[in-house]
């Protein structure tokens, strides 16, 4: 679905003049592969350059060198660069900087009316991708009167609604409640399951990730660690060291285990946790 | 010394046909020298009651008083006050506007009045209070890490001298040891300098860590108020609003109906742990 050959992206600062002040590479040797259907989670401390590389992922951003690839299609060539766009779909963390439309529906409907769909088609698209993410009540609603969990759902509405095959979360949680993140959380998780579409979360929030197929975790723009989450959360001092952490059951875990009970490494869930203490009792 | 709300109700758009209450009837009383969390679903009335406190905004009815006076009085010299009640913005970074952190940071003191010197000297305390290294002072605040940034914006409140602190989601957007660290941050002006804190979060791992009280927002109303303990043994009605309890508290609950002779009223990693190994007899 998505591949990347040695990309590198860079920066270049320019003083008040508009004379090259330095270069900052934010991407530095990425290779990875996605395949169709996984759910993808990418970790990193802020400038570690999660969200550079995940615009070159849309063709927002193109390559310094080397090359991605959606789909087979090469980022970098012209004209590939709608059908990436469509593609591949991406929602931000602000959910009130991509929501233009004043009702909700017409908000969804934005992406496939510029894909130049039929009426009839955009709104059986709008339908269906506001049922998806459990919307649908609020169609005719105002997104100024919706919560921030609710706001980002439409978002993700309004991209599922160009069908992509792939759809980046670029820390879509982080300017919400719990429960909006859980109602984020989920809509991901579901569009992932039942409707089979690859799906790309970037994030802090540790807890997040326990789902996903796999982990990349990026420092200083290359890939540092990639793996299960199981094997990602296993190294609790590792992640420390790059600035990160693991959920808090993780966390308690491995300090158990310091403690001197016998504990695997990587427990992810309270299930878990709670039937391996039930073990050892 | 202490800020008191006496029952404060705020109506956004009265009298129009938009009119609907921020704030119903909320009465709290917040002594010096308090760490305070505050938590609540987004559009519980957290924001607006913030704001009330350093006189941004008037209630509809009721009163507001800081150090047992009025602060809606016609005499009340309301531009003091927002110097002694600093008010932290979420993404305060959006705010920083100078050519570099030192001037940025020397802007509030300087619309004090004060003379330069005293500004600048407190400019530097403040810098200095939040980790800033010199070698940074006179970079573009543009050029820095979100968390780098945060700091500089959270200097320039420190510089006013603030006896209280309210913070807005000081921690939304940045890595779990950018969190850490600021946290640490806020934790230590409140130690070392005796700062009352008011922290608005939406993590309930974090409050649980820092706090000695939690105030709980739903619907404008003040659904629950004590300590951190006490609030989170309410986690079922804390989901309903909403909200959770840190991960460790459904942990213990979940260990104990299993039988563990474990205390459930637990919040912070370190209890819990402690809690487990007494359980199994290594402690």
């Amino acid at each position: 679905m998505i591949r990347t050959k040695n990309l590198v992206f860079e920066y270049i600062r320019r003083d008040d003049e508009g004379n090259v002040e330095g270069i900052t590479r934010a991407v530095d040797g990425v290779n990875l592969s996605v395949e169709p259907g996984q759910f993808i989670a990418i970790l990193g401390h802020n400038g570690s350059g999660k969200s550079t590389l995940a615009k070159h992922f849309n063709a927002l951003l193109y390559p310094t060198e080397g090359e991605v690839f959606i789909d087979g299609l090469n980022t970098e060539e012209d004209k590939n660069i709608w059908e990436i766009r469509q593609k591949a779909g991406m929602v931000f963390q602000n959910p009130d900087n991509q929501i233009i439309g004043q009702v909700v529906e017409e908000d969804v409907g934005f992406g496939p009316e510029n894909m130049g769909i039929p009426t009839e088609e955009i709104w059986e698209r709008v339908e269906e991708s506001l049922k998806t993410v459990g919307m649908l009540q609020f169609r005719k609603a105002s997104p100024n009167h919706l919560s921030g969990g609710q706001k980002q759902r439409v978002s993700i509405a309004g991209v599922i609604a160009m069908h992509p095959k792939c759809i980046i979360f670029d820390e879509p949680t982080a300017m919400l409640d719990p429960n909006g993140r859980k109602e984020v959380i989920r809509a991901a998780r579901a569009l992932n399951e039942v409707e089979n579409i690859t799906i790309i979360l970037i994030t802090h929030y540790m807890e997040e990730v326990i789902y996903a197929d796999k982990v990349f975790v990026m420092d200083k723009g290359h890939v540092e660690m990639s793996g299960t989450p199981r094997e990602i959360f296993s190294q609790v001092d590792k992640l420390k060291e790059l600035r990160l952490g693991v959920p808090q059951v993780t966390l308690l875990a491995h300090e158990l285990r310091n403690a001197g009970l016998p504990l695997p490494e990587g427990i992810l869930s309270r299930e878990e946790l709670i039937n391996e203490l039930k073990r050892l009792k | 010394m202490s800020i008191i709300l006496d029952h404060v109700n705020y109506i956004y758009d009265e009298d129009t046909a938009m009119a609907h209450p921020a704030l119903i009837d909320v009465c709290l009383n917040i002594p010096n020298g308090q760490f305070v969390g505050l938590i609540g679903h987004t559009g519980s009335g957290k924001s607006t009651l913030i704001q009330h406190m350093n006189g941004l905004e008037k209630p509809t009815s009721g009163s507001v008083f800081y150090d047992g006076k009025d602060i809606h009085d016609a005499d009340y010299d309301r531009k003091a006050l927002r110097a002694k009640v600093g008010l932290v913005f979420q993404y305060p970074e959006h705010q920083l506007f100078e050519t570099d952190c030192f001037k940025d940071v020397c802007f509030g003191p300087k619309n004090l009045g004060l003379p330069q010197k005293e500004v600048e000297l407190r400019a530097y305390e403040a810098l200095k209070q939040v980790g800033f290294d010199d070698e940074y002072f006179y970079q573009s605040p543009f050029d820095l890490s979100g968390g780098q940034k945060r700091r500089v914006a959270i200097a320039g409140v420190l510089a006013m001298k603030p006896e209280v602190l309210i913070l807005d989601e000081p921690t939304a957007g940045l890595d779990p040891k950018g969190r850490e660290d600021i946290l640490n941050l806020i934790s230590k002006l409140h130690k070392e300098m005796g700062i009352t804190i008011i922290l608005v979060s939406h993590s309930m791992e974090d409050v649980a860590n820092y706090v000695q009280r939690i105030i709980v927002m739903n619907k404008g109303r003040v659904a629950f108020d004590d300590e951190p303990k006490e609030v989170f043994r309410h986690y079922k009605e804390l989901e309903q609003i909403g909200l959770a309890a840190p991960q460790v508290t459904y942990i213990m609950q979940e260990l104990k109906q299993a039988g563990f002779p474990v205390d459930s009223d637990v919040t912070t990693l370190e209890d819990a742990k402690n809690e487990i190994l007494k359980a199994f007899g290594k402690c």
